[in-house]
């Protein structure tokens, strides 16, 4: 690794980390249970979700362990169809949606746009409460023996042939639903109303920007999850029968309704983790993010776009001949904004001042996978290969790159990028720059192997395949071992730099955001007054120019 | 409040003159407090549209496959109660607008009587409901718990309905698809009801609330952010009542 760096630290012999500050303002459970603070909700978010993470994660070990060999012999086939049911629900609810906008969103929205909290604090709070209830219904479906749908809850196979905690589930997601809209809605009227003199949309930095268009996705799609959840519910309860076929119901219906949510949903998984790129990217490079205005709105496209395309989820499913092409060609047309961000970051590195710090490795490890798993999403966008590729590891591949290898290493990167500024402490850089790379390999091992085997036609939620596959299958599980020691390193030397990383300062990156210009961590208000936004976003020479006053001032 | 504001406005003491006790923190003036207040309600809105949404999208599949079953389906309902609650709705979104301007005025009990209105109106609506559901129980309308094709495949049994309409019988596998008409009408008025109880609860709060004087005083937007909730559910309504009770009625 280069010996170059940008880190400056203050002097770490009469450097502290200042006495007031959002963490020690106040004291106490109740300060934290009843605070309407954003930074101390998207503290409670950060311990909340990486709780639900490493459940996710045991049970995808599981899913790993039991793939090792071709008989179904871990575990009977019917717990391994629960194991990755529960493994889908808990991480695509209870972590990917809440990952990087309920706790860095959070903690950033305001101090991005010069406020001193969200407009909306007691909702915010109420965000995470309806969370915690909603994963306490999660973790009692899973006492209570899970639930066996997958994580897409398909009728009539949720709603007849199963006997599993269909409803528990079905509710807590229902919950969770409304913690993820009151969210985004909480982000569009900061974003609207709280902006501090001088922040005009487009001196915004790309990370709001890219938030406000998940939080669009949020109010708009989560609703409409959240009344087919009502329909599946009443249909198990009291038989309404929407979508049973039996009774002249459609379940085609479920699956538009359905997929009108969830497709947008891997927007409001991937859009904020595309926000902590351009954020990295520009600061590891020194550099204004290139074409930002593009950047920008591409992130408002893919938001727009992603409402259009939630049909190819189902082109076997039985829809048309004429509506499967035009939401093929639609797909198509999502790629076009998402490749617009990956040229734009790599322009951004074109010239740049790069430097190696862990959060750039994962943002490289982002921009690598994430392009992979774009990629392989324009194959399943086409019709033809489609209907080869659907239902196999292929699909299982694609979605894990796009959503683990992207949003993850997303949400990785801004974590040890916000660490600082959060806690006022570094991490400890040369074991961090490790776990990146662990990760990183690791992440390829377990997900690689998975797209051969789909192409070979392995199908996805089986316990048991044929032993033609086993090769890839140990492959990948080995992976996955590497995969899990990239992912607890960090939980470890995060929590030890708690006491004993070096004191951070205000800046420790040298960044422009208005967040690196008040303290770390930042008072409850956020600022000592509220700041007046006097220059374009990513403006480095305007941050020399601030250095050379000091220095003059102090000398 | 309390962690409110002692270094931000130690600062710059100047810029902030004295604020109303109702001005949160985290607000530089009272507008902007009331103007994100207001735009939240009105996006909170949006995404009650959309959750309405899939149940209208539902409804218009549906009737559009099981033509025939949803417009007999249809004769079932009361034109009376259904107009009777349509006008009590009217009528209680226009005392929850009197109050919002009783509100502003500070005219505290005018906005107490508003309020006491709205809320006796709103159980009016709901009684109403509940005499519709009664009816649909005894002639076994309720799919899932209590429920009969028999209407639909000799209509001539229900002896009302049929002096009025003449039903002609349905072929009973479209007989029994009245089924899902009832379904979506038990789910979509049963959704609008429950956001009437919602309404009804925070009108409660509201009016011990505006007997303590809190909404007389000048703050007046959680009035004015319930009334937009309350005209929304008034406004679902207006579009139930045609879709369910009204349209193709005398095919």
């Amino acid at each position: 690794m280069s010996a170059v760096t940008i880190v400056s630290l203050p002097d770490q012999a009469t450097a502290r980390v200042p006495k007031v500050n959002f963490l020690t303002k106040e004291n106490g459970l109740l300060s934290w249970l009843l605070t309407g603070d954003h930074k101390r909700i998207a503290t409670l978010y950060l311990i909340s979700i990486t709780f639900f993470f490493f459940i996710g994660g045991a049970l995808a070990g599981l899913i790993r362990l039991e793939l090792l060999t071709p008989q179904s012999d871990l575990m009977a086939a019917d717990t391994y169809n629960k194991v990755f049911s529960m493994h889908g629900l808990i991480m695509v609810f209870f972590f990917l949606v809440p990952s990087v906008p309920a706790t860095i969103g959070n903690f950033l929205m305001p101090l991005m746009v010069g406020a001193k909290d969200l407009a909306l604090p007691k909702i915010n709070l109420l965000s995470w409460y309806l969370y915690i209830i909603a994963g306490a219904m999660m973790l009692y479906t899973m006492a209570a023996g899970g639930v066996d749908t997958g994580w897409t809850f398909t009728t009539p196979l949720s709603t007849h042939y199963l006997n599993t905690n269909v409803i528990s589930a079905g509710l807590a997601v229902f919950v969770a639903g409304f913690s993820s809209i009151f969210t985004g809605l909480n982000f569009i009227v900061t974003i609207h109303k709280m902006r501090c003199p001088g922040m005009t949309w487009f001196r915004l930095p790309l990370f709001v920007w890219s938030n406000y268009a998940a939080s669009i996705l949020m109010v708009l799609g989560t609703p409409v999850l959240a009344i087919t959840l009502v329909l599946i519910v009443l249909e198990r309860t009291v038989g309404i029968g929407v979508f049973d076929p039996a009774k002249g119901g459609d379940p085609l219906l479920f699956q538009h309704l359905f997929w009108f949510y969830s497709h947008p949903a891997v927007y409001i998984m991937i859009l904020p983790g595309m926000g902590v790129i351009s954020e990295v990217v520009s600061t590891f490079s020194r550099k204004r993010v290139f074409g930002y205005t593009a950047v920008a709105f591409s992130s408002v496209a893919i938001a727009v776009f992603g409402f259009f395309v939630w049909a190819h989820h189902m082109f076997i499913m039985g829809i048309s001949n004429y509506s499967a092409l035009v939401f093929s060609l639609l797909t198509m047309l999502v790629a076009v904004p998402s490749a617009i961000k990956i040229f734009n970051w790599s322009f951004t590195l074109y010239k740049g001042s790069i430097t190696f710090e862990t959060p750039m490795l994962y943002a490289f490890g982002f921009m690598g996978l994430f392009t992979i798993g774009g990629m392989t999403g324009v194959f399943l966008g086409a019709t033809g290969t489609d209907i080869h590729l659907t239902e196999t590891y292929f699909i299982v591949a694609h979605f894990h790159f796009v959503m683990v290898g992207g949003m993850l290493m997303a949400f990785l990167a801004g974590i040890h990028f916000w660490w600082p500024k959060w806690t006022g402490r570094m991490y400890p850089e040369k074991i961090s720059q490790l776990a990146a790379v662990v990760t990183f390999i690791g992440f390829n091992l377990t997900f690689f192997p998975q797209f051969i085997l789909g192409t070979l036609g392995m199908p996805r939620r089986y316990a048991a395949y044929p032993p033609e596959f086993q090769v890839l299958n140990v492959f990948s599980s080995a992976g996955a071992t590497i995969l899990g020691v990239g992912y607890l390193l960090p939980i470890l030397y995060l929590t030890w730099s708690l006491k004993y990383g070096e004191i951070a300062g205000d800046n420790p990156w040298q960044a422009t955001g208005l967040e690196w210009q008040t303290q770390s961590p930042p008072l409850t208000e956020n600022f000592a007054e509220i700041p007046i936004m006097d220059r374009e976003a990513y403006d480095y020479e305007w941050l020399e120019r601030q250095q050379q006053k000091e220095v003059a001032s102090v000398g | 409040m309390s962690d409110s504001t002692a270094i931000a406005h130690g600062a710059e003491a100047g810029a902030h003159h004295e604020h109303p006790p109702y001005q949160r923190h985290h607000f530089e003036t009272v507008n902007q407090q009331f103007d994100a207040t207001n735009f939240a309600m009105w996006l909170f809105l949006l995404t009650e549209i959309m959750f309405f949404g899939g149940l209208f999208t539902a409804y218009l599949i549906l009737r559009n496959w099981y033509y025939p079953a949803f417009v007999e389906g249809s004769h079932q309902l009361s034109i009376f109660w259904g107009t009777a609650n349509t006008t009590v709705l009217i009528i209680s979104s226009f005392t929850m607008a009197m109050s919002v301007w009783n509100a502003q005025m500070r005219r505290k009990s005018a906005l107490l009587l508003c309020l006491v209105l709205t809320f006796i109106l709103g159980l009016v609506f709901l009684g109403i409901k509940g005499i519709e559901w009664h009816e649909k129980w005894v002639k076994f309308h309720v799919p899932g718990l209590h429920y009969s094709d028999q209407t639909f495949l000799n209509p001539a049994s229900d002896h009302e309905v049929y002096a009025e309409y003449h039903d002609k019988p349905l072929a009973p596998d479209m007989a029994s698809k009245a089924q899902q008409y009832f379904f979506l009408y038990f789910a979509m008025t049963g959704m609008h009801a429950l956001h009437m109880v919602i309404g009804i609860c925070i009108l409660g709060f509201m009016i011990v609330r505006a007997k303590a004087g809190a909404y007389t005083s000048g703050h007046v937007t959680f009035v004015e952010n319930f009334g937009l909730y309350w005209h929304f559910v008034d406004i679902v309504w207006i579009f139930l009542f045609p879709l369910l009770y009204l349209i193709s009625r005398h095919q």
